[in-house]
């Protein structure tokens, strides 16, 4: 039994914006992976809480009109690691969530929680960094749009208000479309894992599948958020697909990454897997933007 | 039928359908709930309390600290009582401890209407401490000038001792004894690790008749009932321990945990109902752990590869209890000595020192896995640098036939450990992959590993051995099998139930074994540990087997009139012993038997068997890995453990007990490690943090069996229960030597371990931001 | 706080009181003794806890018993047809000796009921995958991965081709 001081089941968002109102205590749970296990810790004992869990709302992946991809922030893991849209159109975040945890979290697990927890090593948050996601928060003055790389504040902080619930992900058609893509996670198992490492790598290739026409390199865990190596980035756009290029683009992620040390790695090996990760993800994103990487 | 045939488990019914149950299953509905108050330093003393705000909680019924249970110390490995007190367990913690000797130490106890008021509460107890730097290493520890952390029994904290020098001379001396020996010498060490039996500690306890009754999730019932009567100081008839179905021990419940406490607690409270459950975390960090040994060993070999002496230094860091203490230490130094013999002598030294690490005790194989990382280490780094093939250096000075260990007396009355490197040589193609993989380059490169072990069966002469059948026939011809012995898994009522339909003369179906311990019904046993259960109580099983079958066949003598010698029981029916002609069914002899007006008999027998025999098992494991060197990831292909256990009583479920050792083996090996801080706070007492191996981990495990006779086990078989685990983890460090000629030299081989290693063998070139 | 629960647990549907604060696993256990849902850990790690909740393995140690409104739920303990024969995934542990000590079993089961009822065919690889959400301390899993292959191949062999699942078996 857990030491829950308040409960309330929002029966919508407007309903869960509005528990959330009037009370300045509450918090949100989704899937509750996160929150349950914070109250038996303690660090979250006595807490009040709104649930937006199971909200038919909050569920579902779309593709609109201009191939806008709208991930609604209530959907499972396991959803989004298995839905058609996604697998078709940014196959690298259905990767990712098929690699949060085990089945059971997977289908308990909600993109929006992994997002608004705001840790690093969150599975799915590099990959959205390389998709330039938008995060659709809803709150008491309306509903607002926060660029993905606006919304981290610092480990375990956002932008998010208290009253706000972030209920949708967008993808831009253009922030996908011809982009290889591929995402590893670096674990101590191959399952039940938090990432000691995560990468996500973007290519868009010229016309002549030749050279890099864009780059995206997003990491978890190489900094107190996950991050974008916006430097390298621009450092390689047009540049040819040579054996030198991943070293380059492996130096230029370790100029700017910002490992920390902590017991379950140290600054030192981080690097060494911001390294061999990147060259590992952006080999494999040039291959599947159409493009050979053994050049 | 009987032995040497698979039958299917006997509780496997009840556990796939959710029948069986389990501690927590069974207790009744209204219990109060305990929580322990855990210390927040990990050496010092509790000062006082301060309770008010945690009495204010609603739902508090009473708390109980340290400065209220008896002035009695007592001790909780679950080793038989030993008559002359100083040679047995060191007694050396109470009910609460006021002096604080781990990081979580029990220093309170609340109990409360419902768990949510007991952690409330329990997180509310405020505490003064005296506070002092905590020991968190043996080097530390055995320091001059350490502080003594139980002074009241031992003036150090050197726990204990144990030495051999076996042979002629010093290692020393062998090195001058001839020319042109080679040396090896090498530090190695094993890590913390936890046993992670999916069902955490569970009990309850409640007073009838002026007794205590103590259900509780535990390997040793008898011993529990013991240790609770000793801690309370109260007669141990005075405690009834009964034993559910168990989650899984591994050892850990082979330790008296915090059953004397739950049964103070009733006691305290009229009798009330109070449960304690303990959580995952408090079963990681306050329960019992593997002793992290740290070894220095040196070694002597002619060029031809015969050793000449090797020597053995080990320190073993018992935490801050004695529990099992320095057993495990004295265990690992005696297998050192068992697996190979040295030309001129061998030489062992053992130290276990008190730290402020959580408290080590028994775990699946006893010091053994440790040892055997040591000594496997050793002898591939030796094989290494006379450049020989590891298996013929371990075939040519292994333990020979007919081997008698010189200080336990303990006799290898069959060995197969030649065998067994035969038949998993072959079976892994080992030749032909050790040359495959000879010359390895780039950044993913494979290798092959072995390690052979040798351990001994149940626990004589070191400790008592004894253990006790109870049999009755039912009036269907059936009979009720009662034992002491504990099935945690590891499918003791399975085979106790072969053995007995073996040796009555019937048919499984028609044995009925009683699976729950109840200290007020079941003969008295030690429990389930020591690999000793089908061995020693096995030899109960079967005498008192032999016992019902005499009544059996003296009851068939007179009522079909003929001589007892000339008859026999075979599958329920009793025969003509020439011929096996059928000639009653034993059910309609045990009817009547029952029930006659002119003979009535209750066909029973019970046997107390006092053993006074050992016997070794041996056997090894063959790795085949894949190491990716810039991700310092080791990935295992293949292995295959060989065991040469005697005669199989039951196949499958010894190939079930193999998996699961490799599997532990496998943790062992690369990824598992309990961590503390600098203040021996335990860092990873969970699940996710502490890393026990997925379905996602590992390979297709290899389980194969030699299976010679052993002429003093009941049924010819020896110690399976443990082994599997012991050579895993040498094995695979030794194939990623093969892989990458790096020497990995402690346990686990993490990835960052790995990395590290690997730039420092220039395998990685190091990275870093331009600056 | 006491609120009434409504939702269908092995085919039956009950309404019964619960504290608000209470977890499903709480929940089965205590208020109608469906002790077959272990509690190994309580944080979502272990898996021992693991029913069906409209047909997908979920660990209910982490698991609001108030999410459960309206939904329908399996355990162990409704796996036998109503005439007492077991699952074959029940069947399938005992032959393959899939079960030692038996804590982790139950929870293994319902997740083999879930991977079983898609009716696909899977590797082994793929199975190791799927059950990775359950740890096992007795038997390396590799009993249990022959105990689910043999199902699966027998259930594929029964219900025909990939893309028709039957939905969990059992008959909730």
């Amino acid at each position: 039994m857990y030491d829950i001081e308040k409960f309330y089941q929002a029966r919508s968002v407007a309903d869960a914006v509005r528990a959330l109102r009037a009370d300045e205590r509450a918090i949100v749970i989704a899937g509750g992976s996160d929150v349950l296990i914070e109250i038996r810790d303690g660090k979250l004992a006595g807490c009040s809480l709104v649930s937006i869990h199971g909200l038919a709302e909050l569920e579902g992946v779309e593709r609109t009109a201009e191939g806008e991809i709208v991930i609604r922030a209530g959907t499972s893991f396991s959803r989004i690691a298995n839905d058609p849209i996604l697998l078709r159109t940014v196959p690298m975040l259905a990767y990712a969530a098929d690699q949060v945890g085990g089945p059971q979290i997977r289908n308990i697990g909600t993109i929006g929680g992994n997002v608004c927890n705001g840790v690093t090593s969150a599975d799915s948050a590099s990959s959205l960094w390389a998709l330039n996601a938008t995060l659709e928060l809803t709150g008491g003055e309306g509903t607002r749009l926060v660029p993905i790389r606006e919304f981290y504040t610092g480990p375990g902080k956002t932008v998010r208000r208290h009253d706000e619930i972030l209920t949708a992900i967008r993808i831009a058609r253009a922030d996908y479309e011809g982009f290889g893509g591929c995402y590893l996670k670096y674990g101590k198992r191959n399952a039940m894992e938090i990432a000691t490492l995560g990468c996500a790598a973007m290519v868009r290739l010229t016309p002549d599948q030749k050279a890099i026409a864009e780059l995206r390199l997003a990491y978890g865990v190489a900094a107190p958020t996950p991050m974008r190596c916006t430097a390298t980035e621009e450092a390689v756009r047009g540049a040819a697909i040579t054996p030198e290029l991943l070293d380059r683009i492996a130096q230029g992620a370790l100029n700017e990454v910002k490992p920390r040390s902590s017991w379950r790695a140290s600054r030192e090996f981080r690097l060494q897997l911001v390294s061999e990760m990147s060259r590992r993800a952006v080999r494999q994103a040039i291959v599947n933007a159409g493009g050979e990487a053994d050049v | 039928m009987g032995v040497r045939d698979s039958i299917k488990r006997v509780d496997a019914y009840e556990k796939v359908t959710g029948a069986a149950k389990y501690t927590a299953d069974l207790m009744p509905a209204g219990a109060l709930v305990a929580k322990v108050v855990r210390s927040t330093i990990a050496n010092g003393k509790v000062v006082q309390f301060d309770l008010s705000e945690a009495l204010a909680v609603p739902g508090v019924v009473k708390i109980f600290t340290c400065f209220d249970v008896p002035d009695i110390e007592f001790a909780t490995a679950g080793h038989p009582y030993v008559l002359d007190k100083a040679k047995g367990d060191v007694y050396d913690r109470r009910l609460l401890n006021e002096r604080v000797r781990v990081y979580g130490d029990d220093i309170a106890a609340v109990v409360a209407v419902d768990e949510v008021a007991a952690a409330r509460a329990a997180r509310l107890v405020k505490v003064e401490y005296e506070e002092y730097a905590p020991i968190l290493s043996v080097e530390a520890a055995l320091a001059p000038d350490a502080m003594p952390l139980h002074p009241g029994v031992r003036d150090t904290n050197l726990l204990g001792q144990s030495s051999y020098r076996i042979g002629e001379g010093t290692y020393e001396e062998a090195k001058h004894s001839e020319p042109g020996l080679v040396e090896v010498t090498g530090e190695y060490g094993t890590q913390t690790v936890q046993h992670c039996h999916m069902e955490t500690p569970q009990s309850y306890a409640y007073m009838e008749n002026d007794r205590i009754v103590v259900v509780t999730s535990t390997q040793i019932p008898h011993i529990v009932r013991r240790v609770v009567g000793q801690a309370l100081g109260i007669p141990w008839a005075r405690v009834r321990v009964i034993k559910p179905y168990i989650g899984g021990g591994f050892g850990n419940k082979q330790d008296v945990l915090y059953e004397p406490l739950n049964a103070f607690l009733t006691q305290q409270l009229g009798g009330r109902l109070v449960k304690l459950e303990l959580t995952r975390e408090e079963t990681m960090a306050c329960t019992r752990v593997r002793h992290a040994i740290h070894a220095k060993v040196k070694a002597l070999a002619r060029p031809d590869g015969t050793l000449i002496a090797r020597k053995l230094e080990a320190y073993s860091d018992q935490g801050g209890y004695a529990s099992h203490g320095h057993s495990i230490c004295a265990n690992c130094v005696t297998m050192f000595k068992q697996l190979y013999h040295d030309q001129r002598v061998t030489e062992g030294d053992g130290y276990t020192a008190y730290t402020n690490h959580a408290t080590a005790g028994a775990m699946r194989a006893y010091g053994i896995p440790q040892s055997d990382f040591i000594t496997e280490c050793l002898m591939e780094d030796l094989a290494d640098k006379l450049g020989m093939d590891p298996l013929e250096l371990r075939l040519k000075n292994c333990m020979p036939q007919g081997y008698v260990d010189p200080s336990t007396g303990i006799h290898a009355y069959s060995n197969g450990i030649r065998e067994c490197v035969a038949k998993g040589r072959a079976l892994f193609g080992w030749d032909e992959k050790r040359a495959r993989y000879a010359h390895e380059t780039g950044d993913i490169r494979r290798g092959v590993g072995f390690a052979m072990f040798d351990y001994k069966t149940g626990v004589y002469p070191i400790s008592l051995e004894v253990s006790n059948c109870r049999m009755f026939m039912n009036e269907d011809g059936s009979v009720s099998l009662q034992m002491g012995a504990t099935e945690i898994g590891q499918g003791a009522d399975t085979v106790f139930t072969q053995m007995a339909a073996e040796t009555v003369g019937l048919t499984e179906g028609n044995v009925h074994i009683v699976s729950t311990q109840d200290t007020d019904v079941s003969p008295f046993d030690l429990g389930a540990y020591g690999s000793r259960q089908t061995y020693v109580c096995g030899m109960a099983v079967k005498r008192t087997g032999e016992i019902l079958k005499g009544k059996v066949l003296d009851y068939a003598s007179y009522k079909l009139k003929k001589p007892a010698e000339e008859l026999d029981t075979e599958a329920d029916w009793v025969v003509r012993r020439a011929g096996r002609e059928k000639l009653l069914p034993i059910a309609d002899l045990a009817l009547e038997a029952q029930y006659s007006r002119d003979r009535a008999e209750r066909l029973f027998a019970e046997a107390s068997i006092d053993c006074h025999e050992n016997t070794i098992s041996t056997g090894c494991t063959f790795a085949e890995v894949e190491v990716d060197i810039p991700m310092g990831r080791v990935t295992v292909l293949r292995i295959l453990n060989v065991h040469d256990s005697g005669i199989l009583i039951n196949p499958k479920l010894a190939e079930g007990q193999v998996h699961g050792g490799i599997s532990m083996g496998l943790g062992y090996a690369l990824s598992e490690e309990l961590l503390y801080d600098e203040k021996g706070r335990p860092r990873n007492d969970n699940l996710l943090d502490y890393k026990l191996p997925t379905a996602m981990d590992q390979p297709d495990l290899e389980a194969a069996f030699v299976e010679l006779c052993d002429p003093s086990g009941p049924f010819g078989n020896k110690a399976l229960g443990e082994p599997p685990t012991i050579s895993p983890a040498p094995a695979i460090r030794n194939a990623v030597l093969q892989a990458t000629g790096v020497h990995f030299n402690t346990l686990p081989l993490s990835p960052q371990k790995l990395v590290e290693g690997f730039v420092q063998a220039g395998l990685i070139k190091e990275v870093g931001p331009n600056v | 706080m006491f609120k009434t629960l409504t939702m269908t647990v092995n085919g039956r549907e009950v309404s019964i009181p619960v504290d608000e604060r209470e977890s499903l696993a709480d929940t089965l256990r205590n208020r109608l003794g469906l002790t077959s849902v272990k509690k190994g850990c309580e944080v979502g790690e272990c898996g021992a806890c693991t029913v069906l909740i409209d047909g997908e393995a979920f660990d209910t140690c982490i698991y609001l018993s108030l999410w459960a409104e309206g939904r329908s739920i399996l355990t162990v303990e409704g796996l036998k047809s109503p005439t007492g024969e077991l699952n074959p995934v029940q069947q399938a542990f005992i032959d393959e000796a899939a079960t030692q000590c038996g804590f982790c079993t139950p929870g293994l089961i319902m997740s083999a009921v879930e991977i079983v009822g898609t009716g696909k065919r899977y590797s082994r690889e793929e199975l190791r995958k799927l059950i990775s959400g359950h740890l096992c301390r007795c038997t390396g899993y590799d009993s249990i991965l022959n105990a689910l292959e043999r199902v699966v191949e027998q259930t594929y062999k029964h219900v025909g081709h990939e893309g028709e699942a039957p939905g969990p078996a059992g008959h909730a």
